[in-house]
């Protein structure tokens, strides 16, 4: 057999030439992403990765919204406090009751003080103590609510109980902001637990990617080493992957925020037909709904570090 | 005054093993030179595919120094050993294509890993691929090629991109006593016209007398002889001008 001459062009650029490597990531990217079998969607990680996006923009809406209904709580309550008058002599507590309210409204900083009406405490205890509440058989305190024009600090309540020890003995001074103390601890709580719930997720997005990489490298191991013999480097190969994994990254993480949303939507709906003056709080502005939308971006992000490490981390097996 | 040209390869008491198994390459010393066409024998087992897999970059050696295209082998980064792959062309005995990809697509992955444009591929691997004769089955996958038609494919990718070393594993084992020398002719060529170093593994000694110029390298039991003079230089006394750049 006569043979022409090999029909050979110039020398290629080599490896790491100005602007090779940079071009051929996403050249070969582009080019040769069919270097892999495609998988598009046949396996279960876009839906995986898009249950656990739907579970983190649920938990993040949960968290927002407990923060927002703690805050709102904490700023009615904040400048209220209670003047409780203990006296079992009815006489003596009312004459006393109206020495309070003369010296609460003489003092700097108290915007409104009311005399709370023995029939409305009457009302408020009846579920309690039953129709006999307001007939004088059990003795009830005189209540004082009083508004602050700033925040009740421990200063604050600390002044009152000083002006009213000398005529009003007895008197008992509370911040109302402290009865609900429990109550914002619940929330803390489950604001730290929504927390926790992402990170947790968050984890179990990286393992789940981490092991899909793992095992899409494992099955493209051939092909993987037959490029890297040929001179591919290990940023041509990862870009591959890497091109591979955003795609079905992104699948999932745009039906996970659709899922989320959804279910945050409806359970607002559910929250604002109690028509609660607590729950009213908890509304999610616009603010809220961008960190929202950040989620499925970070669960993109997520996926494709994770993927990254593991490629690296397995190229750097080979020679 | 050392006239000797650079060398392309020196191995200098090179042994490889695997894992805690004895030794498959002892002691290998010596030294290639652009421009030769070497023959690798040895029975199978002899460590052929061993020693092919230290040229090729595939292996680390166990001991020893390797020094390629000037530069040392042992203590260079692995990030840098891409563009010293890039020099090489490798007809693997197994061929290796990537299966899913077409023949022009197959030829065309070196080209495209050092980021050579759309336009300088589709013609040079056009080229190739009619060179080699099989312009007609460019579209076809692997699978769909005969033996014969995939080892032409491994040779157009292993070459396409002008390598200063070709390194072929028994790269007529799988086709008929035609289609081998055919293969040699290509191998022949490349090394003629282009000034390839060219290094064939083979066990088959009817092979080595179609290449007149060749020189032979045979390994017994991991160790080298030198039956030819190849390790010496100038290579053999009555080196022809082919070997002699």
């Amino acid at each position: 057999m006569s043979l022409p001459t090999p029909p050979l062009t110039d020398a290629p650029p080599a490896a790491g030439a100005a602007g090779a490597d940079a071009l051929t990531s996403w050249t070969l990217g582009q080019k040769t992403a069919q270097l892999l079998p495609s998988t598009r969607f046949a396996g279960p990680i876009p839906w995986v990765i898009a249950i656990l996006i739907a579970l983190v923009v649920i938990a993040s809406a949960g968290g927002l919204a407990l923060g927002k209904l703690a805050n709102s709580a904490r700023a009615d309550l904040s400048a209220a406090v209670t003047v409780q008058v203990v006296e079992p002599n009815p006489n003596l507590r009312s004459v006393r009751g109206a020495e309070a309210v003369r010296v609460l409204t003489a003092l700097d900083g108290v915007r409104a003080v009311r005399l709370v009406p023995e029939a409305e405490l009457a009302a408020l205890l009846e579920p309690w103590l039953g129709e006999g509440a307001g007939n004088g058989d059990v003795p009830i305190p005189a209540l004082i609510d009083v508004e602050l024009t700033r925040s009740a600090g421990p200063a604050d309540i600390a002044a009152i109980e000083a002006a009213l020890k000398d005529t009003v003995p007895g008197a008992r001074v509370d911040a109302q902001s402290d009865w609900l103390r429990p109550v914002y601890n619940a929330l803390a709580a489950l604001q730290w637990l929504a927390l926790g719930l992402i990170a947790l997720v968050a984890l179990a997005t990286a393992a789940a990617v981490w092991l899909a990489a793992r095992n899409a490298f494992a099955g493209a191991r051939d092909t993987v080493e037959i490029i890297h013999l040929l001179g591919a480097t290990d940023r041509q190969i990862s870009a591959v992957f890497l091109r591979s994994v955003l795609r079905e990254a992104a699948f999932g993480a745009v039906v996970g925020a659709a899922l989320g949303a959804g279910a945050v939507w409806l359970l607002g709906q559910q929250f604002a037909a109690l028509d609660s003056g607590m729950t009213s709080g908890g509304g999610l502005g616009l603010g809220d709904w961008l960190v929202i939308a950040a989620v499925p971006l970070a669960g993109v992000l997520i996926a494709l570090l994770t993927a990254r490490i593991t490629i690296a981390l397995a190229l750097k097996g080979m020679l | 005054m050392d006239d000797r040209p650079a060398e392309i390869v020196k191995f200098d008491n090179v042994g490889l093993r695997y894992g805690t198994d004895p030794e498959v390459l002892s002691n290998l010393s010596f030294t290639l030179y652009p421009g030769s066409f070497y023959f690798l024998t040895g029975a199978s087992g002899a460590g052929k595919t061993s020693l092919l897999k230290l040229l090729y970059l595939a292996q680390r050696p166990s001991r020893g120094a390797i020094r390629m295209f000037g530069q040392d082998l042992i203590t260079m980064p692995r990030q840098r050993l891409p563009d010293l792959r890039r020099r090489l062309g490798v007809v693997f005995q197994n061929f290796r294509l990537v299966p899913h990809l077409t023949a022009f697509d197959n030829v065309a992955l070196p080209l495209r890993l050092a980021g050579a444009d759309d336009k300088r591929v589709a013609k040079a691997v056009t080229d190739m691929l009619d060179w080699v004769g099989l312009a007609h089955r460019a579209h076809a996958v692997p699978a769909s090629l005969s033996g014969g038609e995939q080892q032409r494919v491994a040779i157009a990718r292993a070459v396409i991109a002008r390598p200063r070393m070709l390194i072929a594993d028994e790269p007529t084992g799988n086709v008929d006593p035609d289609m081998a020398l055919k293969l040699l002719r290509l191998f022949e060529a490349l090394n003629h016209r282009v000034g390839t170093t060219v290094v064939v593994a083979t066990h088959d000694v009817h092979l080595l007398k179609k290449v007149p110029d060749s020189l032979i390298m045979r390994l017994n039991k991991g160790q080298l002889s030198d039956p030819t003079g190849a390790l010496r230089y100038p290579p053999r006394p009555a080196a022809p001008a082919a070997n002699s750049q």
